[in-house]
């Protein structure tokens, strides 16, 4: 079946089995290997995109569903090549994962919430990943990192401190 | 985890789907997808067609008819969760929306695919079933209703012919109700091993005047449990006695029992949190009042 997807602001003309998921027409058509398949069942989040700028599983999609929606995986995250985005780079200051697998989830789940709630409580942090899953970290530090970054992204369009 | 192979339409309106899902015996509507994608992954279910309704701009609304709040079949979750007249007039569905799987399964999942899943431990069948919802349901040309308390026959089974397409459920509304939920889980919004819910209307005196109790995900379907809100009507709630009466109550049901939850457990559970539910329901209530004087 013919479909049309918005990836990252790119349109893609493809022609998908309908029992394809998004996950997998994105990681094998589209190269965007970024989303994970974790469980392909819906459990662990670690296939999360954004459609239309909201936090969706991928594997509990087909592609056929997502036709004319707007898709933001990891890979449209970043501001510019080889740039990070300020939430990128607070993963990484805070350490906030060990192997890397749920990563690019927890990412779109955390931008998902700070352009909706630029000044998130913890709770709110905890309740905004809750669906995704890490088996390493025990989650400390990424909520430190998506704390970090709400912090800083606030601070960007502020009048330098007098102090 | 690969789905097996199928064909896939979207229709044009109702009609058409009805229509198709009347055509074929291996036919499914999909909406959200959220429970029936991970079955297709794991090959508990191969449909040979999937009829896709999330589009159908006629099964998505929120709108207040004659007294009462009728949300089509295909709303998502994620918008009722934010909805102002359900936030005011069906306080109860608004309070469990977030207790409904993850923000990322209530950004696709649907009101209507959530009821006519019949997991005995869905937050939104509990509110359907405690409130006294009316389901509508379309089969060919004709349109049916069902209460919520025939609708829900087993665990994961509806009173839902196989041909039928679920399109808009009705919720009564109480003015000046106050509610409570309560539920356990291994995870945040993890399936409930028991859940209970209340939406309470207290008078000026702190007299309850109307009450309407249930559980979930104890009984192989949600259960009311009229005779203990009746018992608590006419009287001021006081926790001693409530935690004898909701104590009573449960003794006579028969929970499930699994790897999860024992019957006895669910049991306990779902007393302490019946118990819980209410007095959050009454305190609202009373915080109100004196707000009020």
């Amino acid at each position: 079946m013919r479909i049309d997807l918005s990836v990252n602001g790119e349109l893609h003309a493809l022609d998908v089995e309908p029992r394809t998921s998004l996950l997998d027409c994105l990681r094998e058509r589209l190269l965007l290997t970024g989303a994970h398949a974790g469980c392909e069942h819906g459990v662990c989040g670690a296939c999360t995109v954004l459609l239309d700028g909201t936090p969706v599983r991928s594997c509990l999609m087909f592609a056929v569903q997502a036709d004319g929606y707007a898709i933001t995986t990891i890979e449209g995250i970043a501001p510019g090549p080889g740039e990070l985005s300020p939430l990128q780079d607070a993963f990484c200051e805070t350490h906030g994962m060990q192997c890397g697998y749920c990563t690019p989830a927890m990412i779109l789940a955390a931008h998902a919430l700070l352009i909706r709630n630029a000044a998130p409580t913890r709770e709110e942090i905890i309740e905004a990943i809750s669906g995704n899953i890490c088996r390493c970290t025990g989650y400390a530090q990424i909520v430190e990192a998506i704390a970090l970054a709400a912090e800083r992204m606030r601070g960007l369009n502020q009048p330098a401190s007098q102090t | 985890m690969k789905s097996a192979a199928f064909e896939y339409s979207r229709p044009a309106d109702l009609a058409e789907a009805c229509a198709l899902l009347a055509q074929e015996d291996d036919a499914r509507l999909i909406a959200g997808g959220q429970t029936l994608v991970p079955l297709m992954a794991m090959r508990l279910a191969r449909p040979k067609r999937l009829i896709d309704i999330a589009r159908l701009p006629e099964l998505a609304f929120v709108r207040k008819e004659d007294g009462q709040v009728t949300i089509g079949a295909t709303s998502k979750q994620c918008v009722l969760e934010r909805d102002s007249l359900v936030r005011a007039d069906v306080p109860l569905l608004a309070k469990v929306m977030p207790f409904v799987g993850h923000a990322a399964t209530r950004a696709r999942g649907t009101v209507g695919g959530s009821l006519a899943n019949g997991d005995p431990a869905a937050e939104i069948a509990l509110v359907a079933v405690t409130l006294g919802a009316t389901l509508v349901y379309r089969e060919g040309d004709a349109t049916r209703e069902i209460a919520a308390s025939a609708f829900f026959t087993g665990p994961m089974l509806t009173a839902l012919p196989p041909a039928a397409c679920l399109t808009c459920v009705r919720f009564p509304v109480w003015k000046d109700a106050r509610v409570g939920f309560h539920e356990v889980n291994a995870r945040r919004s993890d399936f409930a091993f028991a859940s209970a819910a209340a939406q309470i209307v207290v008078d000026e005196d702190g007299i309850c005047r109307r009450l309407a109790l249930g559980i979930g995900a104890v009984t192989p379907v949600p259960l009311r449990l009229d005779r203990l809100a009746e018992a608590l009507i006419g009287t001021r709630i006081e926790e001693k006695r409530l935690r004898e009466l909701a104590r009573a109550a449960l003794a006579e049901i028969e929970p499930l029992s699994d790897l999860h939850a024992s019957a006895d457990y669910r049991r306990r559970a779902a007393a302490t949190l019946m118990v819980r539910a209410i007095a959050e329901a009454y305190r609202s209530a009373q915080g109100q009042a004196s707000r009020a004087h």
